[in-house]
């Protein structure tokens, strides 16, 4: 067992305990903090499949982020005002049941992932980032302008959603939820990493024009991780929105997008469990230096910059040692 | 619909369009020469909005207030160049957006400390407010126009500097072959803080001219930031032509959109969900704009690099 998995299994285990801990001290604060952190983790999970084994720089990530979240919000703004989506030529009823909201989340994240992708990976490089960024701002601005779901001021959700057997509404319970999400993600992006369509899409990162000469073709491959990505990220969009419940266009913001490099930057590139280690240390960051100094973005981005010029590979490379042979 | 509103209108649309040069010239000019993705141009747009806006109270001159603008964006861009920026060059993009992405926090968060979250207020000078009556018998505001005139001198400027001087032909030198010009005795370290503080200055201007007609706040510049982007997508990345150009497409399908669309719905619709209809695409009329470009060519209009 290398250090990085001793180290990884650490922080499952520090995942699992330090919620029940909260919970049997009733501290149901800590369980909202740590709901937050492993839900903002999925979201840089789902980024990492596209930036880390395909080095898509996507600075758009967000959008997907905001689709499942409006995806939720849609659904039970819906049902709890008791009005059908759609009427003709079929009737559509909102819905408060999370497995139905994630679906429809997954799927919708997904279809935009892929019109994304189709457009904006014919490109590469900056122009790739410009334009994901590019989009990312078309969605918040069309969130803004549509009245019927909040425009800017967002939409509230009264009550949590509810999943078959468990009380969502109990901290403990819905924190559940979302690490098990977590684990099944992290768990997929390990086998797609040592996957042959991971193997050929990581490839096609370090040399296209090799996977090119073997007959593999490096878009479609970036395509399908982006829609991957996508999807996942476009779940953890609707369980953040169910922690809050409430819903609005800063989810899309380009700020948000930003934050999802920083993680995985944060924890370690190419790594595993990089975006929850990054994700983990950003909301406990946020929470300490934030109730210390009004002005904690300038000590987070000067912590950011000495990160990015000095300390290459992150916390786990600063913690397990040099990466595995990975590009 | 009367001819003046859409002559109107077009100039509205040709002066957010220039404005927006002014940005995308010192973004796609950094690219060109030094290969870096900048995001903290737009802080260096609030940077010169805010130092405009405190020269302006302090002083009484919106003239000093500009000098204080680019004073201030070019003394800021090129402290981050030689702090930070010069680090950056032989990094890959991840690292530059990364590191950019935290200077815009820096920025942001500094500007808050020291200015306070209330937004600023910088008045357009007497002598150029009120309106401007046109040939055609149009009224239109002075100080809009004189922002189109300005910036269209200052783009002509910027197309002489970099066409007829020896810093231009260095600069397109280094375009070129940066290890090529530095074996032929330029100070190549000296060149990149050049051309990263011009690009500032320009931002920087930007900032404060525009400043006096919006409001002068934290968070002010990303939203430019990120249409000086679409902008350089359109134009193709590294061409000053093609920022004009695409600059001037962004400004005018913006505006233009913003009040035709909603009206051509009206002409089939209801008039309040053609409101919405209208507002809604417009929002979103300069990003169908680059798809459709990019389905087209994907290096931009006048790009050559991929």
């Amino acid at each position: 067992m290398t250090r990085e998995t001793l180290f990884n299994l650490a922080v499952l285990a520090g995942l699992v305990a330090l919620p029940i801990y909260a919970h049997l001290a009733d501290e149901p604060f800590t369980i909202t903090l740590a709901t937050r952190a492993v839900i903002l983790s999925l979201a840089a999970v789902g980024l990492n499949i596209a930036l880390g084994i395909g080095g898509l720089v996507s600075l758009g990530h967000a959008v997907f982020f905001g689709i499942g979240g409006y995806a939720m919000g849609i659904l039970a703004f819906h049902a709890q005002n008791y009005m059908p989506l759609m009427e003709a030529p079929f009737l559509i009823e909102g819905t408060k049941s999370m497995p139905v909201i994630w679906l429809v989340a997954v799927i919708a994240s997904a279809l935009a992932a892929l019109v994304i992708g189709l457009l904006s990976l014919r490109t590469s490089g900056v122009y790739f980032i410009m334009i994901t960024l590019a989009f990312g701002q078309m969605f918040y601005y069309f969130a803004i302008s549509w009245s019927a779901y909040g425009g800017e001021d967002g939409m509230s959700i009264y009550v949590r959603n509810g999943f078959p057997g468990l009380n969502t509404l109990i901290p403990i319970q819905f924190y559940g939820l979302c690490l098990a999400a977590l684990v099944l993600a992290l768990g997929f992006n390990g086998a797609l990493a040592r996957s042959r369509f991971g193997l050929a899409l990581n490839a096609a990162r370090q040399v296209p024009d090799r996977v090119r000469a073997v007959g593999l073709d490096p878009f479609r491959l970036r395509l399908v991780a982006f829609t991957i990505s996508g999807a996942i990220t476009g779940l953890a969009g609707a369980l953040f929105a169910d922690l809050n419940r409430f819903v609005s266009p800063t989810m899309f913001s380009w700020q948000l997008s930003g934050e999802f490099i920083v993680f995985i930057i944060i924890g370690g590139t190419a790594r595993l469990f990089g975006p929850v280690v990054g994700a983990c240390l950003f909301v406990v960051l946020e929470h300490y230096i934030g109730g210390w100094s009004d002005y904690w973005h300038i000590w987070f981005g000067l912590l950011l910059l000495v990160i990015v010029l000095f300390g290459r590979g992150g916390v786990i490379g600063l913690i397990a040692g040099k990466a595995r042979a990975h590009g | 619909m009367t001819t003046t509103l859409i002559l109107e209108q077009i100039l509205n649309g040709l002066q957010s369009g220039i404005m927006l040069f002014l940005m995308a010239a010192g973004l796609t000019l950094i690219f060109g020469v030094m290969g870096l993705i900048n995001l903290a141009h737009g802080s260096l747009y609030m940077v010169g909005a805010f130092c405009a806006a405190a020269a302006a109270a302090a002083t009484g001159s919106f003239a000093l207030g500009l000098v204080a603008a680019l004073a201030g964006a070019s003394a800021a861009g090129a402290l981050i160049e030689l702090v930070v920026i010069r680090r950056l060059y032989d990094r890959d993009h991840l690292d530059q957006v990364l590191a950019t992405f935290a200077l815009i926090l820096v920025f942001s968060e500094g500007t808050r400390w020291v200015f306070g979250s209330f937004p600023l207020y910088l008045d357009v000078p007497d002598a150029l407010s009120g309106p401007v009556t046109l040939p055609g018998g149009i009224e239109y505001p002075l100080y809009r126009l004189t922002l189109i005139l300005a910036g269209l001198a200052v783009a002509a400027g910027l197309f002489w500097l970099i066409a007829r001087t020896r810093i231009g032909v260095q600069i397109r030198a280094g375009e070129n072959d940066r290890e090529m010009i530095a074996a032929l005795g330029v100070d190549i370290d000296r060149l990149y803080t050049f051309i990263f503080a011009l690009g500032a200055a320009l931002a920087g201007l930007a900032g404060a001219l525009v400043g006096a007609i919006q409001s002068v706040q934290v968070g002010m510049g990303e939203p430019v930031l990120i249409l000086a982007f679409v902008t350089i997508v359109i134009g193709g990345i590294g061409s000053i032509k093609g920022a004009l150009v695409g600059a001037l497409l962004v400004g005018l399908t913006d505006t233009l959109g913003s009040v035709f669309l909603p009206e051509l719905f009206k002409l089939f619709m209801a008039p309040a969900a053609a409101t919405q209809t209208g507002a809604s695409l417009s929002s979103m009329a300069i990003y169908i704009l680059m798809a459709v470009v990019l389905v087209w060519r994907p290096t931009g209009l006048f790009g050559a690099r991929a």
